[in-house]
């Protein structure tokens, strides 16, 4: 049929809820035990955007410890020591036990609580089916069963905190020995610790990506409506579809070293304990044999790739917001889907760059910064191919593309600064500052993060029928970007002075050594840092406000406000169970924009050919154009 | 709402739904378990000599087991063509053989061959202290034949009760064969037949070892990773039964009823699943129990 009469038809009839499914669902089916692929996408979105604010919460107490070392808590001090007891918070003021767990749980949510769920699970499971033109995933139940075990795995990392101890305490990358022998004795459970129910929530987590992994590359590789071509597939879909491939293979390594730390914890093996290892001043009494590097290897070769599940999401939704809001086609779109590619196969190969300070050998590590070299070639594609989208184009500044257009500059600062911990030896400086702190948090926090909330106030529209209020959106975005630069650009001058990431007293202690020696001093920046921290707290005020408002008061929209080109926007608003009416057929590439000729300056991928169309062609760089 | 290609091929990809998903699920076991075998490999590489022990696997069960194994992956192919020429009854029993075969393969794993090991004993000799055990650990013969030197003791522990009570001295090893003529060329290699421990006892002193336990995954990190390594194997055997238990049930006769493509279908993914854990077991016993 002709699909273009489908578009016409839904823009008719904008309340398409109303009309009935062939079987109405019970409200737990339908709101919480859903297969809905929308449903659970925005079941992910709600509990990892929870996630994302609590584990920013446990930065901002951090970030008092860090500025006014040992003293009391304000606020909420004395309510911590009634909720985590005194060996969390006595008088007020953390230990440094409860600091530990607040740092690596802050890590471990953000990552895999957050931005995962976030931008992998949530946009994926919404918007990838309405993109390809299918009516659900190709399997819902699993959908269903991945969302649950991410629920209950993030449940057990919550419970955490509450035994005895306080959650896990090793960092978020747990390394061995430490996270080993951490939370054990006379006083600990055996399993009810933080440690291993660190390790037990990560199995469960680790389950939930592998079955949405699996669901989302099945998902896009046989349900493509008819004619939507590999090369028709929006970039976000691409991007997705590596994400999934990056999960599916990285996440499996660190189950088996999971098990492994388990074994460690519970039955008394050595996987990742060396002979003769000596705690507390007395050798323990292990079979030995194991290593602590092997516990490094397994960890990075998930945690590299991982980094690419954090970004590529983010890039994705970025490719989206730009090619709709300049009103022209993305630029070099096969360049930037192959290089998203490589970059994908590239990421299983860079993993040792974490691990420079082991002291491997010339060539493993010559290796190495070969590849961590070529991997920056991709992601160089990647944003140069945004920026050029820019070029030329009549941008109109919406608040998702705001974050958008404020998402390369970030993504910009954080690759570049990423080079010199790339190489052995200028690592072996900045291992382990707030050099490497910034450096990541300017990728993951203004960069995906920023992509997130452009997703966010973009597909809103289709999910609820109605917009996130402007002027809102832009008071959330302004505040936004001011804080996340104050703390983060500071942390670059300290990180190459010397501080350290982990230090519980800020770089106090070291300030007094570096004054006195080199006539030095980087504590003081720790107060403007968190400052902006918490003033970035205040910033999402008006974004959690104007997020439930909208849903119930904001202005109401047709099926496609911003006047896009994808198979989504031709779905009705917000989409009823099995998506599509009419099930759609993609006639052109994703990003047909302002094509010669036509009264619209948006042609979708629905439209049919016509005969004597001139084809879109990508403008060139020229400025005569 | 109805997803395509549940059941029949889509056309350019020549693939239904589930066939796509259990060759990527098989993906991702092909790297959980590569982790596993590649800290087989580092940790292995990394034990000093002597300290990788050899022959304490019983090969003749582990021989029987993979034969239990590979036959299951036969009956398993036959049950779905069974299934794709429509005939029910073969199915049925097909199922029923390779459920039975991997019973049988968890119930010889689970209760006989680990059950063996947790009664089994062994412990290791101090290095200063080897010199006094040698008329056990035969070293000087081993050096001469250019194999690695024995540094554990092993075989029924005689005392239990030595584990607990410090105010016991020795251990009471009734020691298996390889200590009782450790000179013997034919102890240089493990047996390839299980030969239980023998009435010889030796009295080993505390004081002289290292470290002494039952043939548990603490007891060193050649256990750890066969128990490791075994036993999230049997999990995977375990999940496999159970999927075929249901297909096998009423539910598998009901859905033949209705379309017959569709449970062929659905035990041709387990299948796959349950070639992929035989396979891993293919890797799995030469590493253990031969090499």
């Amino acid at each position: 049929m002709d699909a273009s009469s489908s578009v016409s038809h839904a823009e008719h009839h904008p309340h398409a809820h109303g009309e009935h499914d062939h079987h109405e669902l019970g409200f737990w089916r339908k709101y919480v035990f859903s297969t809905d692929h929308k449903v659970i996408g925005i079941q992910y979105g709600i509990s990892g955007l929870i996630f994302l604010f609590l584990g920013f919460c446990l930065m901002m107490l951090m970030r008092w410890q860090l500025a006014f070392p040992g003293t009391k808590l304000p606020l909420v001090g004395n309510m911590l020591e009634n909720v985590f007891g005194q060996g969390a918070v006595a008088n007020g003021v953390m230990t440094p036990e409860f600091y530990n767990s607040l740092g690596a749980m802050h890590g471990t949510i953000m990552i895999f609580l957050g931005i995962v769920p976030v931008a992998f699970a949530a946009f994926g499971n919404f918007v990838v089916p309405l993109q390809i033109g299918a009516p659900d995933m190709t399997f819902p139940k699993i959908n269903m069963a991945s969302y649950w075990a991410f629920f209950v795995g993030g449940v057990v990392m919550l419970v955490s905190f509450f035994v005895p101890g306080g959650a896990a305490k090793s960092g978020w990358t747990s390394y061995t020995p430490l996270a080993d022998i951490v939370d054990k004795g006379p006083t600990y459970d055996a399993i009810m610790n933080g440690q291993t129910l660190w390790l037990i929530g990560f199995i469960l987590l680790i389950t939930s990506s592998l079955l949405g992994a699996v669901n989302f590359i099945a998902t896009i590789i046989q349900l493509r409506t008819k004619g939507m071509t590999w090369m028709r597939l929006p970039f976000f879909v691409w991007a997705q579809f590596v994400t999934a491939f990056l999960l599916l293979l990285a996440f499996p390594p660190l189950e088996s070293a999971i098990v492994m730390q388990l074994m460690d914890r519970v039955a008394g093996t050595s996987f990742f304990l060396p002979s003769g290892l000596v705690v507390n001043g007395a050798q323990v009494s292990i079979s030995g044999g194991g290593s602590p590097l092997l516990w490094q290897h397994l960890f990075w070769f998930l945690g590299h790739p991982e980094v690419y599940v954090l970004i590529l999401p983010g890039m994705g939704i970025v490719a989206e917001v730009i090619a709709n809001n300049t009103r022209k086609p993305l630029w070099g779109y096969k360049s930037l889907v192959l290089a998203a590619l490589v970059l994908g196969f590239l990421s299983f190969i860079v993993w040792a760059h974490h691990m420079w300070l082991t002291g491997m050998g010339t060539v493993v590590s010559a290796f190495f910064q070969t590849t961590t070299m070529i991997i920056s070639i991709p992601s160089v594609i990647i944003l140069s191919a945004f920026f050029i989208s820019l070029w030329g184009g009549s941008i109109r500044f919406t608040v998702p593309m705001l974050f958008a257009t404020a998402f390369l500059p970030m993504f910009g600062i954080g690759g570049l600064t990423g080079i010199p911990l790339a190489f052995n030896s200028t690592d072996l400086y900045l291992h382990d500052t707030y050099y490497v702190i910034a450096h990541f948090h300017y990728i993951v926090a203004p960069g995906t993060i920023f992509a997130v909330f452009a997703g966010i106030y973009y597909w809103f529209p289709k999910a609820t029928g109605r917009k996130m209020n402007e002027f809102w959106g832009k008071v959330h975005f302004w505040p936004s970007f001011v804080c996340m630069n104050v703390i983060f650009l500071p942390m670059f001058l300290q990180g190459m002075l010397g501080i350290h990431r982990r230090w519980y007293d800020g770089g106090q202690g070291w300030n007094v050594a570096a004054e006195k020696v080199w006539g030095l001093s980087g504590f003081h920046w720790n107060l403007p840092i968190s400052i902006a921290a918490w003033c970035l707290g205040l910033a999402q005020i008006p974004f959690i406000i104007n997020f439930f408002y909208s849903m119930r008061k904001g202005e109401k929209v047709n099926d496609n406000p911003w006047e896009a080109t994808t198979l989504e926007w031709t779905a009705p608003t917000p989409p009823r169970h099995g998506n599509f009416p009419v099930q759609p057929v993609a006639y052109r590439g994703p990003y047909e924009y302002s094509l010669p000729g036509r009264a619209k300056d948006y042609t979708m991928q629905t439209e049919p050919v016509q005969p004597d169309e001139r084809r879109v062609r990508e403008p060139s760089m020229s400025l005569g154009h | 709402m109805e997803i395509p290609y549940t059941v029949t091929a889509r056309p350019d990809t020549g693939l239904w739904n589930a066939k796509v998903g259990i060759w990527l699920f098989l993906a991702s076991e092909v790297m959980l378990f590569g982790g596993l075998f590649s800290a087989y490999i580092f940790l292995r590489l990394d034990a000093p000599p002597g300290y990788w022990p050899h022959g304490l696997l019983n090969v003749p069960v582990g021989t029987i087991n993979t034969a239990i194994l590979i036959a299951s992956s036969v009956t398993v192919v036959l049950a779905w063509a069974s299934l794709k020429m429509r005939r029910f009854k073969a199915y049925w029993w097909y199922m029923l053989a390779t459920i039975s075969c991997g019973v049988i393969f968890l119930v010889v794993k689970l209760a006989y061959e680990w059950p063996q090991k947790f009664e089994h004993f062994g412990a290791y000799i101090k290095t200063s202290e080897l010199e006094k055990y040698e008329k056990y650990l035969g070293n000087k013969h081993l050096l001469s034949q250019g194999l690695p030197p024995r540094v554990e003791i092993s075989g029924h522990l005689h005392n239990p009760e030595a584990l607990k009570d410090p105010k016991i001295k020795e251990y009471e090893i009734a020691l298996d064969p390889i200590y009782t003529d450790p000179t013997n060329p034919a102890m240089d290699r493990p047996h390839f037949l299980y030969v239980p421990p023998t009435n010889k006892v030796a009295a080993i002193e505390k004081a002289d070892v290292e470290r002494a336990t039952m043939f548990v995954p603490s007891h060193s990190t050649y256990f750890a990773t066969y128990f490791t390594i075994t036993g999230l194997h049997g999990l995977h055997v375990l999940g496999g039964v159970i999927v075929f238990i249901y297909f096998w049930l009423p539910v598998g006769s009901k859905l033949y009823r209705k379309n017959p493509e569709h449970l062929a279908n659905r035990v041709e993914v387990a299948g796959l699943f349950w070639h992929f854990v035989d396979l891993i077991w293919i890797f799995v016993f030469p590493l253990f129990y031969l090499l």
